[in-house]
């Protein structure tokens, strides 16, 4: 079975702040680290690679820095990894991020299974696997959170409100994997030390994806962002409430006695 | 200016019950119609669903459009995307606004594509540009810190999908009526490629509207029991943090933060929460938050009206027994 798994490097939300004056990111100093449901979107992948054999490619769109992040994914166990990676790909809203990846996975080609995250930790649309499936023409099952692959057809339970549906579908399909769904296995100390010396991350531009300007980034998307602006989050008193045991729940009684 | 005929609305239905969103979101597309002289339709698929074209209408649509049919029963990506791209091709109307459940992003993240239309996600905030007329909505984005106010300048229609619990649905009006239109389905069983093999749903317990709500996390080590216990006597819901809902301790119905609820109650007791940025937008609407946390550094406190440092497992057990003493 050939298994890609599209990966996406976010900044640590706690650590994201927005400049007052000039309205925009504060990039310097953030850490950033693999979408944590992409970790998860691996982990599924590599059990199945497990359980069936086969092969598990990552592969993400996104500027040279995402690099480290992608030697990380291959030590956890991914065969392969690809950099997606071109000044034309800045700008892009999901239409064109799903298109430039559905491309990728195009020039990868003959792959069965294609893993998601069920959404990214810094915009969180969701919109960019079923993007991705409807470009390639093939089934769907997001917010997965188990999966088995019997008699060429994987089976995948999906998360709906009240409850869970299982989703049978023919191969090639995409899965959007539900975030904290399993537990992402460490990397190998000596694989992670062979990722970090030895592997080479292939990198494909815009003309070796053969996609135009005109497809991809800023140019073809749909949506834009007019401007950013800080949630205000409501004022809050922040009274700490100290003393003896008997005090504390005396005042908490207090509080709490005015919604009995 | 961007000219509106109409807007349209899908209306989610699961076991023949419409989504409490899909109202919210009725109630929304009428106040942005009424601005700009647009019809609101509402996206009915389903099987035997026609009374609830009827309660639509008491809602607030003007018009449903309604495709019912065995096939339509449960909703599939599949079928529904078909059906529904069908009629957008055919009648272009300039606005579609979605709730955005797990089914509704499936849904609007596929049609867009097939579309070719923008598609902006999850909003908590949505108007119309004046300079223009466009859709206006506010995406919030790591965690729920920061809006990105989008809009879609090309491509239509411009496509919404919409947070659940931070619109209000309109309250019934016997006296409204509206159109029905029925559309032929031709969607053939042997065409379909996925099936439903297994369903399982409970009654979904709705959090977002209880007046008080105490929320364990992973500080209750997974044990629930007080949390329960205090809800109970203070006639409230259980909320969970992300976590816990991850193993499973807790159903994802009651997980409350920027991918699970919004609460919009009275009082929060929030024990052994850390504070998370993905969780804080969930609580905060509420009016009232208590915390409890061993870590006297713990965000929490920094987002909490009452903070109390300590052990929930000390702490609970006392006021518990209070207000069961209180209550007689
Ligand atoms: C605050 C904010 C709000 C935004 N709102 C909108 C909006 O309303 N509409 C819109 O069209 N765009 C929006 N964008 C732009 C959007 O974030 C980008 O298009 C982004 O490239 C992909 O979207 P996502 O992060 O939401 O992906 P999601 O759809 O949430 O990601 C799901 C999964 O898709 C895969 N994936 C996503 N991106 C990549 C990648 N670059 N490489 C590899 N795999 C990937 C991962 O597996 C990921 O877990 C917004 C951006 C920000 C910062
Ligand atoms: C894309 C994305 C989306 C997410 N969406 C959500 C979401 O919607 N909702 C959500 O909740 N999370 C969400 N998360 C996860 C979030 O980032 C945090 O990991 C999570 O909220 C932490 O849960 P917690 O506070 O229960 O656990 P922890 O962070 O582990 O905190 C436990 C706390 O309990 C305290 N504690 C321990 N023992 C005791 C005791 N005996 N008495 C009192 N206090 C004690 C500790 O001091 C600590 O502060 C999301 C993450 C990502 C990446």
């Amino acid at each position: 079975m050939r298994m890609v798994v599209c990966v996406k490097v976010t900044p640590k939300a706690e650590q994201v702040r927005l400049d007052p004056t000039t309205k925009t990111l504060i990039r310097e100093g953030v850490e950033s680290e693999i979408n944590p449901a992409d970790k998860n979107a691996l982990e599924m992948a590599l059990n199945l690679k497990d359980k069936h054999d086969g092969e598990v490619i990552v592969l993400s769109m996104g500027p040279p820095a995402f690099e480290p992040h992608l030697k990380l994914a291959v030590a956890m166990g991914a065969d392969d990894a690809i950099l997606l990676s071109d000044r034309a790909f800045a700008g892009a809203d999901t239409y064109p991020t799903s298109f430039t990846l559905a491309m990728g996975i195009k020039k990868l080609g003959n792959v069965d299974i294609i893993f998601c995250g069920e959404g990214s930790s810094d915009a969180g649309t969701n919109q960019v696997p079923p993007g991705i499936a409807e470009w390639l023409g093939i089934p769907q099952i997001t917010f997965v959170n188990k999966v088995e692959v019997v008699d060429g057809k994987v089976r995948a339970r999906r998360t709906i409100r009240g409850g869970y549906e299982v989703v049978e579908a023919p191969l090639p399909v995409l899965l959007s994997v539900e975030l904290g769904c399993n537990t992402p296995r460490f990397p190998d100390f000596r694989r992670k030390r062979w990722a970090e010396r030895e592997f080479r991350l292939k990198v494909w531009n815009k003309n070796e994806l053969g996609v135009s300007e005109e497809q991809v980034g800023l140019k073809a998307s749909y949506t834009t962002v007019k401007e950013l602006k800080e949630a205000k989050m409501r004022e809050r008193k922040g009274e700490f409430i100290r003393g003896s045991p008997e005090q504390v729940t005396e005042k908490l009684l207090e509080i709490i006695k005015q919604y009995l | 200016m961007a000219g509106y005929k109409s807007i349209w609305v899908f209306l989610e239905q699961n076991e023949g019950v419409l989504e409490e969103v899909s109202l919210e979101v009725l109630g929304k597309a009428s106040e942005l119609a009424s601005k700009v002289g647009a019809e609101v339709t509402g996206i009915l698929l389903g099987h035997n669903v026609k009374r609830l074209a009827d309660e639509a209408i008491k809602r607030g649509a003007e018009s449903i459009i309604l495709a019912d049919s065995p096939v339509l029963e449960n909703y599939m990506t599949e079928t529904y995307t078909e059906v529904i791209a069908g009629l957008v091709k055919e009648r272009n109307p300039d606005a579609f606004i979605f709730g955005a459940t797990n089914n509704g992003v499936d849904l609007a993240g596929r049609l867009a594509v097939r579309l070719g239309a923008g598609l902006i996600a999850h909003v908590v905030e949505l108007e119309l540009e004046e300079e223009t007329g466009l859709l206006l909505g506010s995406v919030p984005g790591f965690g729920g810190s920061i809006l990105a106010v989008c809009k879609c300048v090309k491509g239509r229609p411009q496509m919404v999908t919409v947070r659940p619990g931070i619109f209000r649905a309109l309250p019934p009006d016997e006296s409204r009526k509206g159109r029905i239109e029925e559309v032929q389905v031709r969607l053939k069983p042997e065409d379909i490629k996925t099936r439903i093999v297994e369903k399982k749903v409970g009654k979904a317990i709705d959090i977002s509207k209880a007046e008080k709500v105490v929320i364990g996390g992973v500080g209750t080590g997974g044990d629930l029991s007080l949390i329960k216990r205090l809800a109970e006597l203070i006639g409230g819901e259980v909320g969970v943090t992300r976590p816990l809902s991850d193993q499973g301790i807790a159903p994802r119905d009651i997980m409350v933060g920027a991918t699970g609820v919004g609460l919009s109650s009275k009082l929060a007791i929030v024990a052994g929460v850390s504070g998370a940025a993905h969780f804080l937008s969930g609580i905060d609407k509420v009016e009232n938050v208590i915390a409890i946390n061993t870590d006297p550094d713990a965000n929490i406190f920094n987002h909490a009206d009452y903070c109390v440092v300590g052990d929930l497992f000390k702490i609970m057990p006392e006021l518990i027994k209070r207000i069961e003493s209180l209550k007689g």
